[in-house]
């Protein structure tokens, strides 16, 4: 791939996306001066960006711009993996979750995560759901515990399609099926923020619409935040989109201002497809 | 190349088949129901191996109890954890440990348990025979839990699970068909061993479910009838091989129902 060199400096403030008819203050998260690096090689550079509440968030850019790295920074999934360090800071509602002394099982429980690869347990569909909600111990009572997973399956747009068969593996379910149990895994525990990694980038079209209609419904209770490649999908269901590119990002706007008007000559390029 | 693969595959199968044939025809003669339910008497006298059967699968139970959770522990911790220098030398010397003949164990449990306490026993046979299974099973878990794919582990990580949940309750489930797998072929394994046992459960001709206490089993009775200067015993000795073949093949069978995927 030739990389083009970036010439565009890259702005020290705080991004805010002017978000319309939102109160710009009520950042969900606020990520200041972020480096990332797996062992030596540095992944991201100096990223800053808020991200105000119940919105559509997408993040766009070609392979290995960063744009999955630093969606698992926001719920610390790259702990996980050895070798990684960050600096900088991710405050959520205010708090600063690489302080030492987070507990990153709270975390992730305010912060949902839908990946790439619907990856359900080899459990019944039921206990697929209910297991957040199990290892959380969130609910008391058995009945309580079968209402939050049937919420969390109607949420997911899911419970028509399965509630006669709840007791059978997760495994029969079709991709597009399996994707959405994995969402409404996610959603029992309700998180505030729902983090999705390229969620419908393994889907055929009918299933990527269904999420895509399903992620515009949950904006009105979840933040969420959308790793995707394809820009027409970001176009669809984000309210603001930010681009990536090289470990660096060059733009947060709008979505319709990015894919009309961006700011960035960089942008600009990558949006009309001279690269990526 | 696909002839001379179906020709060696048929050659092993054929020869599995001749041994296992054999035997049926050598042992069903002496095989009835009072040879299943007496136990042994002298030369001439007929007699059974109902002790041996009852002293085979004492010691399969005592060793299982042992060596499976420790072999599974061993494993998971492998898979897990044993990343570093510590894992790599642990998984070292349990590839060590697996290649160690069984008569070295018994003469070890013998050294350890048997002089020590002044008398043979079951239970220092079934301690032997656990030893035998560690290593076994513990390979076999480890490997198991490899296939296990990554994205499940941050599926249940993502969910808030901490790190010794998500192996007990999403990992080591997920692995479960093929650690049933690894246990059952120890136990196929240690129900053959003779030679760990004739230093340390030694055998008997009286029916016992003392575990202290010296016990039969069927590799170590078989052992003695066919070394024997006696026809009757060595058809016995043949029936016994026949009873003992068929409890291993019902022990996989059974394994295999009960582990049979679900999901």
């Amino acid at each position: 791939m030739s990389a083009p060199t970036i010439t565009t400096r890259i702005p020290e403030r705080l991004t805010t996306p002017p978000v319309p008819s939102r109160d710009q203050a009520a950042a969900k998260i606020a990520v200041r001066n972020l480096d990332f690096y797996y062992g030596k090689s540095q992944a991201l550079y100096q990223v800053s960006l808020a991200i105000p509440e119940r919105i559509v968030m997408a993040f766009i850019g070609p392979s290995g711009c960063g744009k999955s790295t630093f969606l698992r920074t926001l719920n610390r999934m790259n702990d996980v993996i050895a070798g990684t360090r960050v600096a900088g800071e991710v405050s959520i509602d205010g708090q600063d979750i690489y302080q030492p002394g987070v507990d990153v099982v709270d975390l992730r429980r305010k912060v949902g995560m839908v990946f790439q690869k619907s990856n359900p347990f080899p459990k019944s569909i039921f206990d697929n759901v209910a297991y957040g909600l199990r290892i959380n111990r969130l609910t008391e009572k058995k009945n309580e515990l079968a209402e939050r997973v049937e919420q969390a399956l109607k949420d997911a747009a899911l419970w028509n399609e399965v509630k006669d068969r709840l007791k059978t593996s997760a495994l029969s379910l079709s991709g597009g099926q399996q994707q959405r149990l994995c969402i409404a895994r996610a959603l029992a525990i309700r998180p505030e923020v729902v983090l999705m990694d390229e969620p419908a980038s393994a889907l055929d079209p009918v299933a990527t619409h269904k999420i895509e209609e399903l992620i515009v419904e949950l904006k009105k209770q979840y933040t969420i935040v959308i790793v995707t490649h394809n820009m027409q999908q970001a176009a669809r269901v984000s309210d603001t989109t930010a681009f990536f590119l090289l470990g660096k990002l060059i733009e947060v706007n709008a979505t319709e201002k990015m894919f009309t008007n961006p700011d960035e000559k960089l942008t600009e390029d990558y949006i009309t497809g001279r690269f990526g | 190349m696909t002839s001379l693969t179906a020709l060696c595959t048929i050659a092993a199968v054929g020869i599995l088949l001749i041994i296992l044939v054999y035997i049926a025809i050598q042992g069903v003669g002496t095989l009835s129901f009072s040879f299943l339910t007496n136990d042994p008497r002298p030369v001439g006298e007929g007699g059974g191996i109902r002790n041996a059967i009852l002293g085979t699968l004492l010691l399969l139970l005592a060793s299982s109890a042992i060596g499976l959770p420790f072999g599974i522990a061993v494993g998971i911790y492998l898979s897990e954890f044993g990343k570093g220098r510590f894992g790599s030398a642990v998984r070292f010397l349990v590839d060590t440990l697996t290649g160690i003949p069984s008569i070295v164990t018994g003469v070890f449990v013998y050294t350890i348990l048997v002089v020590p306490l002044k008398h043979f026993s079951g239970f220092a046979g079934s301690i032997a025979l656990a030893l035998i299974m560690v290593p076994i099973v513990a390979r076999t878990t480890e490997e198991m839990i490899k296939l296990v794919p990554h994205s499940l582990r941050e599926g249940a990580l993502a969910l808030g699970a901490p790190q010794w949940r998500v192996t007990l309750g999403v990992v080591v489930p997920a692995a479960a068909s093929g650690i049933a797998t690894g246990a059952m072929l120890a136990i196929a394994r240690i129900s053959g061993e003779t030679a760990p046992l004739l230093f340390t459960a030694f055998g008997s001709r009286f029916f016992s479910y003392y575990l202290d206490q010296p016990i039969a089993s069927l590799t170590v009775q078989i052992y003695n009838y066919a070394i024997s200067p006696y026809d009757e015993w060595h058809a016995q000795a043949w029936a016994a091989t026949l009873v003992l073949m068929t409890m291993i093949l019902a022990i996989n069978i059974a394994v295999r129902f009960l582990t049979r995927k679900k999901f």
